[in-house]
């Protein structure tokens, strides 16, 4: 299936959860990042079990703290 | 006031290269001069902030801040100078924003921003910065801006890369719909365990004082409902779309959070 994660479009496999895909990604202190499929926030608590589905948009939200 | 005002040469001299814009004009340059602004943290984003602000002739600024000038700040904190080193930000910021423009007023705050103080602070100011460097002091300011239903904007800037969203009271999420709570103390890197460059500053305060000004104009997309990210080494801005979450703690359909909160403090020193 085809997933377009942070604007740009890939292949996965199909079945992919939300999880696998930030595992896969390698994404930056998964513990906190915040995912959105589709313009709609994914909980954090369903990482695991959101099964990703062909033509999903996916963004990865990052905690950034500086400024001073 | 500003309906009052009748401009004097040496305004219209000054901000002649906007009130040639049709966008903003003479009505628009009133309008900046009677906005009240407040920036929180006269720093990395702080600085670059003021200056254009002050340039713009924005009325009356606000900058709270309660550090002094340190040495390792000059690589990006360009509102401050090596002659002022161990000086008050406030007061340094303030100096050389009158510097740039002697007729708007400034005023410093010399504050650390916390729950007692954070309501009264922003009160009567029009749109708030925050250029502060830590995720308490973020939830604070955005909890407060809420709760007192002020617009502001949101940065934070580590390493190359940087990030802006805008609120805008009863249109689109605030900062605690995006991320819930702020992260463990260490859990995310600091600019000061991970460094930053300096530029990063310079464009990303830029656009938030382009954010306080179209605010207040009136004019143009507003980042509500979007996060702005840029990422320098890559040279790529990317606008994300972001989802209002109506069960957010603050701002949504039945939020807990009704005053504003201390967090523990992070790591990550104001400095």
């Amino acid at each position: 299936m085809r997933l377009t994660v942070a604007g740009t479009q890939k292949d996965y496999e199909d079945g992919l959860t939300v999880a696998k895909l930030i595992e896969i990604e390698n994404v930056e202190t998964p513990a906190y990042v915040t995912v959105s499929v589709n313009d709609e926030f994914a909980a954090s608590g369903t990482f695991e079990t959101t099964v990703l589905k062909d033509g999903d948009i996916i963004e990865f939200l990052y905690f950034m703290g500086g400024g001073q | 006031m500003a309906s009052a005002m009748a401009f004097t040469n040496e305004q219209l001299e000054r901000y002649s290269r906007h009130i040639i814009l049709s966008e903003v004009s003479i009505k628009g340059q009133k309008k900046l001069l009677a906005a009240k602004v407040l920036i929180i943290g006269a720093g990395g984003l702080g600085a670059p902030a003021a200056l254009y602000l002050a340039a713009a002739g924005i009325g009356t600024i606000g900058v709270a801040d309660a550090d002094a000038v340190d040495l390792s700040n000059l690589q990006r904190q360009v509102i401050h100078t090596t002659q002022d080193l161990g000086k008050a930000k406030t007061l340094s910021a303030q100096e050389t924003m009158l510097a740039i423009n002697p007729e708007i007023t400034v005023k410093p705050y010399q504050t650390f921003v916390s729950a007692d103080n954070v309501m009264s602070l922003i009160d009567g100011y029009d749109f708030i910065i925050d250029g502060t460097d830590n995720f308490p002091a973020k939830f604070l300011i955005n909890d407060a801006c809420v709760l007192a239903q002020k617009p502001f904007s949101h940065a934070g800037i580590i390493r190359f890369k940087g990030q802006l969203m805008t609120y805008v009271p009863g249109s689109g999420p605030c900062y605690r719909c995006v991320f819930k709570e702020p992260p463990p103390p260490d859990a995310v890197p600091t600019c000061r365990q991970a460094g930053v460059i300096g530029a990063m500053g310079g464009v990303i305060g830029s656009l938030q004082a382009m954010e306080a000004i179209k605010y207040i104009l009136g004019k143009g997309d507003l980042l509500n409902g979007w996060l702005l990210t840029y990422d320098a080494l890559k040279m790529e801005f990317r606008k994300i779309k972001l989802p209002v979450n109506e069960s957010c703690a603050v701002c949504g359909k039945r939020p807990s959070i009704t005053r504003p909160l201390d967090y523990e403090q992070a790591v990550c020193d104001l400095k």
